[in-house]
């Protein structure tokens, strides 16, 4: 865990099974057939960007490839498709690590909206070269409703880590 | 790991520089895009992963289960009452329909029993239902609950009680895919009913379909229905495919054909998965032909039809 300048709360370190937990979970999200629903995020991708910058050490570009492929089976996609623009977002999101922990969450999600919106474009470019079809520009619009659950996704997937080790009430943090 | 004879301290242990390992990850995955999409080598792999991931896609699908099955617990009584009469009526209609087809189909195979001709081809029909769309933006295809254990077959036909709807392109266990009539590139051989006019019919993209590669003076006119050919061995001749929607004759050199799908492609619910009970006999090897006779010695000679090869070659199914 970086020293961040707002931490006004000391975290605990992260539980790795929690990591994968939260990874499986957005998985899960992903794989609920929305079917041509405009704007539903890709849960993974934000899940996965959210743990690339709290955690560069653990989670990069090998956890991104392994659920790519996953998520490119289970939507039917091009093998490879999710995986490489996954890869590519882990990448950007540690490189991006040292700076964006200095941000509030609000702000964290404006560097990440980049991010995500490129993962998006990669993918319609891959697609696009193997002859597919155009989805339309409703498609972007999931990477800005990923934006705006970045806050929300930020208090829920540190909450394990608000916990103070023992309960004390007397004690200030 | 040790130089002077301290390991290196976990923390300073990261393995090669992330542009290296990022170049490796981006290699590996732009070799399986192209492996999957040019070459179909890792169906194997989709297969084994999609047994691992089937769990998680059930229990992702329940909610969707939920919202699709509210309309049915909150359906009045009056209103299914209602259905069932329809549906009582319907049965009639159909029953009477069913008496006369069974004893024209009888009378069909005499007729052609009498005259030498092959039997009609049967077929074979798997019930199912389609579950939902698939998540990927880029296609337009669905999944339905039937899958290999049921006898679903990549290739097969699938219709609707108006028509085709699409076609099996990837079969798991207890599920397929089934690609759309209106995927892009999609392809399905056809005729034109009224004229019997061979062609293929192409997916074009928002919900239309293109009968491509007839010339600027084809026959055929806004209003034709194209029925399946059953010239490529996969689907049953006869089923009803699209309806001409326009004809544009610019001065190139094919037509350009629109038509709108008869069969509710992107709404049906149930569906049948159709096949032949038997395939079709294989091609001729053009090697076996006999020598070409010298004219006017063997005019009948079989040679003359072994050249015949198919008119169109639709993309294979997958």
């Amino acid at each position: 865990m970086q020293p961040t300048n707002r931490s006004r709360r000391i975290l605990q370190p992260v539980k790795l099974w929690f990591v994968y937990l939260s990874l499986c979970l957005a998985l899960v999200l992903d794989l609920v057939p929305t079917g041509r629903l405009p704007g539903v995020p890709d849960w993974l991708a934000l899940v996965l960007a959210f743990w690339c910058v709290r955690e560069p050490l653990r989670v990069g570009m090998g956890t991104g490839f392994l659920f790519g492929l996953l998520v490119d089976v289970g939507h039917g996609a091009a093998m490879g498709q999710h995986a490489l623009a996954y890869v590519l977002l882990a990448y950007g999101a540690n490189g991006l690590s040292r700076r964006v922990l200095w941000f509030p969450p609000a702000e964290q999600a404006l560097h990440i909206m980049p991010l995500l919106l490129l993962t998006q474009v990669l993918m319609v470019l891959v697609r696009l070269v193997a002859g597919a079809e155009f989805p339309g520009w409703w498609y972007f619009v999931g990477s800005f409703t990923g934006t705006l659950l970045w806050v929300p996704l930020h208090f829920l997937l540190l909450l394990p880590q608000y916990r103070p080790a023992d309960r004390d009430d007397n004690r200030p943090i | 790991m040790s130089l002077i004879g301290h390991s290196v301290p976990p923390i300073f242990r990261r393995g090669p520089a992330p542009l290296v390992r990022l170049m490796v990850f981006v290699a590996i995955a732009l070799t399986m895009l192209v492996a999957d999409l040019k070459f179909r080598y890792l169906e194997v792999m989709r297969q084994s992963l999609s047994v691992i991931l089937y769990p998680v896609e059930m229990a992702a699908a329940t909610p969707a289960d939920l919202v699709r099955n509210a309309s049915t617990y909150f359906a009045t009584l009056a209103k299914v009452q209602k259905e069932n009469a329809e549906l009582r009526g319907e049965r009639l209609r159909v029953g009477e329909r069913l008496v006369q087809f069974e004893q024209m189909s009888r009378e069909n195979d005499e007729l052609r029993g009498l005259l030498g001709m092959a039997q009609r081809l049967e077929a074979r029909s798997v019930a199912a239902q389609v579950l939902y769309a698939a998540r990927d933006p880029f296609s337009r295809k669905v999944i339905l609950d039937r899958g290999a254990t049921h006898g679903v077959d990549a290739g097969q036909a699938v219709v609707d009680a108006t028509g085709v709807i699409g076609q099996v392109s990837r079969v798991y266990p207890i599920q397929s895919e089934v690609t759309l009539l209106t995927d892009k590139d999609q392809a399905i051989p056809v005729t034109v009913a009224r004229n019997g006019l061979r062609g293929a019919v192409f997916g074009a993209g928002r919900g239309q379909l293109e009968l491509r590669f007839l010339p600027a003076n084809a026959d055929v006119q806004p209003g034709d229905e194209l029925l399946t050919s059953g010239l490529d061995g996969l689907y049953l001749p006869g089923l009803p495919v699209a309806r001409v929607m326009r004809v544009e004759r610019d001065s190139q050199a094919f037509a350009r054909i629109l038509c709108l799908p008869l069969g509710g492609v992107e709404s049906s619910m149930r569906v049948l998965v159709l096949s032949r009970a038997e395939p079709l006999p294989p091609m001729p090897d053009p090697a076996e032909a006999l020598p070409i006779v010298p004219e006017g010695r063997g005019a009948g000679s079989p040679a003359e039809h072994q050249g015949e090869a198919k008119p169109t070659n639709p993309k294979a199914p997958g």
